[in-house]
């Protein structure tokens, strides 16, 4: 007989396991916990590479120098903004013409679901502006993005002056393969979102937008800048998007590189590099990155404007200049020639980026944990739910089994034999007289001799088919709900249908049940086996309680009505 | 007197014999002389250039073919004898700020795409099929005139590849590769069908050596740029491109065929010394085996270039004047005053009397249907 059929041989294992439960529990969640922490230090991490073969090992020379016409062109942004209040649209139109780009505007219009905090209004409307670059060789079949994301609170004005210059230089190139869109949108997130949808032609937030009269083709990789100082002691990069959802992570390389070119100062999450790995201030430093890392996908927001992008499949980066009380700084020349040169390498794509990972998490700028190094760490914590769950249908099982053998001699003396005996005949019948009851309500009639034929024994929970066992978990609780009112073997009787607790029952005393449960099944304990009408709990013990226990007294009466009436659903058997 | 005529017998003798060795040395130096002029067999000179890599950051291979195009060319072999396959256009990619052009040194030193390349097999018409038929001959007779490699048995071929390979591998544009098996089966049947005198193949991509180990047909010398389980390198990026412009190996052997002209005297030695691993990182490797002559004597040009022997003799040559031909073109001046008749066009192309004596081939060969055969291709 092999190990599990044995009832012997089952019995002994359950014992093991259910005595060797807890301090598994304990060990896997602790070793769930040492994992990701672990994930800081050097043989989980790896050093990033560029994974794409396209973008390769060769550096390309950047040649933007334009830094006073970016300077001039913001403060110019700043001072009609300020006139008209909103996105300077005519301005954009006329400077984006000057510079030699496509030009193309897009209104949208938004009705919140919460009114707007600042202004306390529900509609939200306003017009994105964008101008594409086409490539002068190459057919429009691939685009690149470069977006700057205004809002009313934010500025962003040397952000829209640097894309601007960036794009009076990109115009004097010849060697673009790809078209380049340079998108200047209002509302922030808002306004990204209404051109994203209208560029891919989807609805999926309800937004009102005009169509878009001019498209550039696939959209492989973008950016979104947010500078809103002359001048920056370090660049930030945001990954994180919608829904926690990852950029592929050579664009991360890529900036990565060309901010170690450049000697710019780059940071993740505000972080420096952490510099030495030697001492514990390295590994702390990136235990820190990672959870804040792990903590901002969690919240699910898209922390900047790249995040929208993400869903579309197309890989973004938000990078934030930060002007802080440094002494180094680093004026506008130097954050164009990054841009630059990432725009360069991303030309000479083929694909979409697909080569490097989707899922990582980040202890530092330069080092990545991919998802096969991270998901143990998870996977050690639901193993502690797996082995509860295991312990729990053990220990019912185990307590089934006892009392069914202590039933099977009839003159035994435990308490409640004779009474389980005749409580055989009386569900059994329930139970049929249920299911012919139809599928109306399976649930709650099979469902209300469950807890009882679990605890008479599997073999008789067995014999009515796959849907007893389906509800085991959902009653077992329930079951332990009962033995919290007075012990009163005698109020039972046979054919009345056996109330418990509901579902909603079931969720409010999960705790308490499952505290119950090692104290109340066990073999030899067959005072405990035993179900009755529930007593309504005590006044002091809280609303839900209560709530349960009329939940099931309705439920009862419901039952009732649908036994006695007659037949009328055909049965499912 | 007995003895003075001893005595200048003697110095005869002695004259002699120190004249013996002049002699030989005189006899030698002629049979050095007439060595060197039958050194190589061949009579003509045909190349074979194939890079089989696409997309932009694979520049370096399309430099390479190119910079071995640009040195045979200069050194004598005609467009109309070089096979030249390209499977990937660098010079008008959207993506080269200067279209046009093909750099094989940085800071735009030296333009090997030039004005008059001529490339036969393009894009994706470089497959190993292609290549194949291209070497064994098998080619539909529709194929151009340029596409085709019309070698004999008097023909010495060079034939270069560059890559991305492997072990026993060479990859053909992203989708398909050549063993080095169906190599040297080709070669096989090249060496069938006479269709070469000696071959050297010329090899740039990792473990290039193996590309070489099955060669069984005699008169093959081989060189590869790696040995197997090593890569070859690229050698210099250019950051005004953005990509790296060659590799190490191809790059050295350009340096190295930048100093031969048509009469130089440097042989295949020289060649195989060419990038050491101290240059090149991998170590390049050769096979001679199969080669009848010593390398030392193969010179550079034998395959690189196409020379033209010149003999300069001392000899006189009297031209005696034949009566028999003077005598009858008297008589026909003769004739021509005498006919005086009216005079008319001759049938440019008497189709009828073809077609009719065509009936008849059989009866032994007629001059007309002769020169139709030499019409066809």
């Amino acid at each position: 007989m092999g190990l599990l059929s044995d009832p012997v041989r089952r019995r002994a294992l359950a014992r093991l396991v259910l005595r060797l439960n807890a301090p598994l529990c304990v060990l896997s969640y602790v070793a769930g916990i040492a994992w990701f922490l672990a994930l800081a230090f050097p043989p989980l991490t790896q050093r990033t590479y560029m994974s794409e073969n396209a973008m390769g090992s060769t550096m390309v020379e950047e040649q933007f120098a334009a830094g006073d016409r970016a300077r001039s062109l913001a403060r110019d942004f700043t001072a009609h903004r300020r006139k008209s209040g909103a996105l300077p649209v005519a301005w954009l139109e006329r400077t984006m013409r000057s510079v030699g780009l496509e030009v193309y505007t897009q209104s949208f219009s938004r009705k919140l679901p919460f009114p707007d905090e600042t202004h306390e209004r529900y509609m939200v409307s306003g017009i994105n502006v964008y101008g594409i670059l086409r490539a002068p060789r190459a057919a429009s079949t691939e685009s690149l993005v470069l977006t700057v994301p205004c809002g009313p609170d934010s500025t962003n004005s040397q952000a829209v002056g640097l894309m601007l210059a960036l794009a009076a230089h990109f115009r004097g190139q010849i060697y673009w393969a790809k078209d380049i869109i340079f998108l200047v949108t209002e509302h922030d997130l808002l306004g990204t979102e209404a051109w994203l949808e209208a560029y891919h032609d989807v609805n999926v937030t309800g937004m009102q937008s005009s169509p878009l009269q001019g498209r550039a083709g696939a959209i492989q990789a973008a950016v979104a800048l947010e500078l809103s100082s002359d001048v920056v002691t370090s660049l930030d990069v945001v990954v994180e998007g919608l829904n926690g959802q990852l950029p592929n992570l050579d664009l991360l390389n890529l900036f990565q590189t060309f901010c170690q070119k450049g000697g710019l100062l780059c940071t993740l999450q505000g972080k420096l590099q952490p510099q030495d790995w030697t001492s514990i201030d390295g590994p702390l430093q990136s235990v820190q990155t990672l959870l804040l890392m792990v903590l901002q996908q969690a919240s699910g927001r898209p922390h900047g404007a790249h995040g929208l992008f993400l869903r579309y499949r197309v890989e973004a980066l938000t990078l934030r200049g930060i002007n802080s009380f440094r002494q180094y700084k680093y004026d506008l020349v130097a954050v164009g020639k990054a841009l630059e040169g990432m725009f360069r390498k991303l030309n000479h794509l083929l694909e979409r980026l697909h080569q490097s990972f989707f899922f990582y998490l980040l202890p530092a700028l330069s080092r990545f944990v991919s998802i096969g190094l991270y998901m143990p760490a998870a996977g050690f914590l639901l193993l502690v739910l797996g082995l509860k769950a295991l312990e729990l249908w053990m220990q019912l099982h185990e307590a089934g089994v006892g009392p069914e053998e202590a039933g099977k001699t009839p003159g035994s003396s435990p308490p409640h034999p004779p009474t389980q005996g005749g409580e055989h005949t009386g569900p059994r019948q329930g139970l049929d007289g249920a299911e012919t009851g139809g599928p109306h309500l399976p649930g709650t009639t099979a469902g209300l001799h469950h807890p009882h034929q679990l605890l008479s024994g599997l073999p008789t929970g067995r014999q009515h088919g796959a849907c007893c066992c389906r509800h085991q978990a959902l009653w077992t609780p329930a079951a332990l709900h009962c033995p919290a009112g007075a012990d009163e073997p005698s109020s039972y009787t046979p054919g009345q249908l056996v109330p418990v607790a509901g579902a909603s029952g079931s969720t409010a005393l999960p705790g308490r049940g499952l505290a119950a449960l090692p104290g109340r099944t066990g073999p030899g304990r067959a005072g405990a086996s035993h179900l009755r009408l529930p007593a309504l709990p005590a006044a002091g013990s809280g609303p839900l309680p209560l709530l349960a226990a009329l939940l099931e007294r309705a439920l009862l009466e419901v039952t009732e009505a649908a036994r006695s009436s007659p037949r009328s659903l055909l049965p499912r058997k | 007197m007995v003895d003075t005529c001893f005595l200048s017998q003697g110095l005869t003798t002695l004259a002699g014999l120190l004249l013996l060795p002049f002699g030989s040395l005189a006899a030698s130096q002629i049979e050095d002389q007439a060595e060197q002029f039958f050194r190589s067999g061949h009579t003509n000179n045909w190349a074979v250039l194939v890079c089989t890599s696409r997309f932009w950051f694979n520049y370096r291979h399309v430099a390479n073919t190119l910079s071995v195009y640009r040195s045979v060319k200069r050194l004598g072999i005609p467009d109309s004898h070089i096979v030249l396959m390209l499977a990937d256009d660098m010079a008008c990619n959207p993506r080269n700020p200067k279209p046009a052009t093909v750099y094989s040194h940085k800071n735009m030193e030296l333009n090997v795409y030039g004005d008059d390349v001529e490339v036969d097999y393009r894009s994706y018409e470089v497959t190993v099929e292609n290549f194949l038929r291209v070497l064994t001959g098998r080619i539909p007779s529709s194929t151009p005139r340029s596409k085709r490699l019309l070698s004999d048995d008097r023909s010495n071929i060079l034939i270069y590849m560059t890559g991305h390979g492997g072990n026993g591998f060479l990859k053909f544009q992203d989708s398909e590769e050549i063993t080095n098996i169906e190599l040297a089966d080709a070669f096989e049947q090249m060496w069938q069908k006479r269709r070469y005198n000696e071959l050297l193949f010329i090899i740039d991509t990792c473990q290039g050596a193996s590309m070489y180990e099955r060669f069984y047909s005699p008169n093959i010398m081989a060189l590869a740029s790696s040995q197997v389980g090593e890569d070859s390198l690229s050698h210099q990026p250019d950051p005004a491109v953005g990509v790296h412009l060659m590799d190490r190996y191809t790059f050295y052997v350009l340096e190295f065929l930048e100093e031969i002209n048509p009469a130089s005297q440097t042989n295949m030695n020289d060649l195989f010394q060419v990038c050491p691993k101290s240059l090149c990182v991998s170590t390049p490797g050769h096979r001679t085996d199969l080669f009848q002559r010593d390398p030392k004597n193969v010179l550079i040009t034998d395959f690189f270039g196409s020379v033209r022997k010149v003999e300069i003799t001392t000899e006189t040559l009297s031209l005696q004047p034949d009566s028999g031909v003077i005598e009858s073109s008297y008589k026909k001046d003769q004739m021509v005053e005498e006919l005086m008749e009216p005079l008319k066009y001759a049938e440019q192309l008497p189709v009828a009397q073809i077609i009719h004596q065509g009936i008849f081939l059989n009866q032994g060969p007629n001059p007309c249907l002769s020169n139709l055969l030499c019409l066809l291709p």
